[in-house]
């Protein structure tokens, strides 16, 4: 290793620690303000206060908005992970022309400009009669989830060796039930990431919900955005928070069963 | 065999077909409606709206911000990813923690956070001030700097992942091969290293640059009303002015531009795989 190895080694590292704190600066400052005495954000915070996060039960309609979230990031994935699981076997396995377009086709959502997508599909949900709120967002919300199973989907199968399909199949299973205890559960990790990763970019959504909620039916980033033009007090800092906790919590989970690095390969 | 493969094609068949309807078809008839006028086929939309030396100045300031955030990121994440595939135990725990924590933060929440940290009494100018670089708080929320720090920031982890899915796999024998055949360290880098990983540095460019040209949360909590984005002006058109044919047609020029990243890359890497 000759100096200038040790030298350009050197500065990647400190680069990589700048943009660890980079990284993370957004969430302490999150969570910092959201446990402020302040009414304003004020940072250090001038004492530390619960208050904010007691103002959370008098936010109307918030619970609301967070069982709605939920509800359309559960199903949503669930439906994608079926969906997808079908196309990317039929991808992997099949052999058609057109499959990389195929591929590069379930994928292309997470590229397409969000806003975009919502106009489109406001507007085509007006011309085809579909009035519910609850339906609109939760089409919306599959195509917004299925490129994240896809994308893992797509790369775990192409390293799944088939072989144990056809020996399953050659020991009598059927194909539907060789896929079933074969297939799926050698896949889990990949379950287990690409689905996390669609839950979590539908609980996010913006974009797209904007132009299908209803007032009934208001998604929890629509809901803050909405605390935020109205009150912009620390309580938002609070329901974030929560959310922070939320997400390492998961982690934690996905971290131990599947291996935090296995979760970045996409 | 053949029989049961082609069967296998038709596994495709329900999400494809979702697809089709559900993302699709609305935005295919989002660009016809764009090309609609009151009689008949018309670019008249868009003649009008390029004729508009406001909506070109959006138009540039978007491709601005989205150019500038993307290169801000990559200049970030290129050696972060190089630090990352050397680190082990704790130190690659540490990095991993970081990119995939922030991703799981709302946008709205860090666009927020940001907001805060670059208020005129906010964190970054009283530190800057107590560590005595300004005298007076420096102006930083409503800037474009301050909206290509923030949203290079919210987007990072989709620059570092490629790259460092690339980096990591990279044959660490093949650099070390062309210095003993007495390569120097920067002919290294440039003929090696680089190369092998432009893959990673495309995906997660091109991946960047989409998200940023779209962005919407981010320039309106830190830039405002004030400097408006395609993005900004499609929000305004549909839920404030009820002008849809403007809106439809800044759409379809939104979603073009992000056709046209799309098909670029990935014929880009590609490329770069058929090199290899």
């Amino acid at each position: 290793m000759t100096q200038t190895d040790r030298i350009t080694i050197c500065i990647a590292w400190i680069i990589g620690f700048a943009c660890v704190i980079f990284l993370m600066l957004p969430i302490v400052i999150t969570v910092l303000t959201s446990f402020t005495s302040s009414a304003v954000y004020t940072l250090p915070p001038p004492e530390w206060s619960l208050r904010w996060y007691q103002s959370l039960e008098r936010r109307s309609g918030l619970w609301e908005s967070v069982q709605l979230s939920l509800n359309l990031a559960l199903v949503s994935t669930a439906v994608s992970i079926i969906l997808g699981t079908l196309a990317a076997i039929a991808v992997t396995r099949g052999e058609f022309r057109g499959k990389e377009a195929i591929a590069t086709f379930t994928v292309s959502p997470l590229m397409m400009p969000g806003l975009v997508l919502g106009v489109a599909l406001l507007q085509f949900f007006r011309e085809i009669g579909l009035r519910d709120a609850y339906w609109s967002l939760l089409l919306g919300h599959i195509v917004i989830t299925l490129p994240f199973v896809m994308r893992t989907l797509l790369a775990s199968m192409s390293a799944f060796d088939f072989a144990l399909i056809d020996a399953a199949r050659t020991l009598g299973m059927s194909y539907p039930r060789a896929i079933f205890s074969v297939l799926i559960p050698n896949l889990a990790p990949a379950y287990l990431t690409g689905g996390l990763f669609a839950f979590l970019a539908s609980m996010d959504n913006y974009p797209i919900s904007i132009f299908l909620t209803d007032a009934r039916n208001k998604t929890l980033p629509i809901k803050m955005l909405q605390y935020l033009e109205e009150q912009p007090d620390p309580s938002l800092a609070a329901i974030s928070t929560g959310l922070i906790l939320l997400a390492i919590v998961v982690l934690v989970v996905a971290s131990r069963t599947v291996g935090l690095n296995r979760m970045v390969d996409t | 065999m053949i029989a049961r493969t082609n069967r296998i094609a038709l596994l495709a068949v329900p999400g494809l077909a979702f697809l089709a309807v559900i993302y699709a078809l609305p935005l295919l008839l989002l660009l016809i409606k764009s090309l609609r006028g009151v009689e008949g086929m018309t670019i008249v939309t868009y003649v009008e709206f390029f004729a508009d030396s406001y909506n070109m100045t959006v138009l540039w300031r978007t491709l601005r911000i989205a150019t500038l955030t993307t290169l801000l990121a990559l200049i970030i994440a290129y050696p972060t990813a190089f630090a990352m595939a050397r680190a082990k135990g704790i130190w690659l725990t540490m990095f991993l923690v970081a990119l995939v924590l922030p991703m799981s933060l709302g946008v709205i929440v860090k666009a927020f956070a940001w907001s805060i940290l670059f208020r005129s009494n906010g964190f970054l100018n009283t530190t800057l001030q107590t560590l005595g670089i300004t005298e007076e708080p420096v102006r930083m929320l409503f800037t474009e700097t301050a909206l290509i720090i923030g949203a290079a920031n919210v987007f990072l982890p989709f620059m570092v992942l490629p790259i460092y899915s690339v980096v990591r796999q990279l044959n660490a024998s093949l650099p070390e091969a062309a210095s003993s055949l007495g390569a120097s360290p920067w002919f290294r880098f440039t003929r090696v290293t680089l190369p092998l990983s432009l893959p990673g540095v495309v995906a997660g460019s091109a991946f960047t640059f989409s998200l940023a040209i779209s962005m919407y949360v981010i320039p309106s909590l830190i830039v405002g009303e004030r400097q408006q984005t395609l993005s900004m002006l499609i929000a305004r058109s549909f839920l404030y002015l009820r002008n849809e044919p403007l809106g439809s047609t800044i759409s379809a020029i939104l979603l073009a531009i992000a056709i046209f990243v799309v098909l670029f890359s990935s014929w880009l890497v590609g490329r770069l795989g058929a090199r290899r």
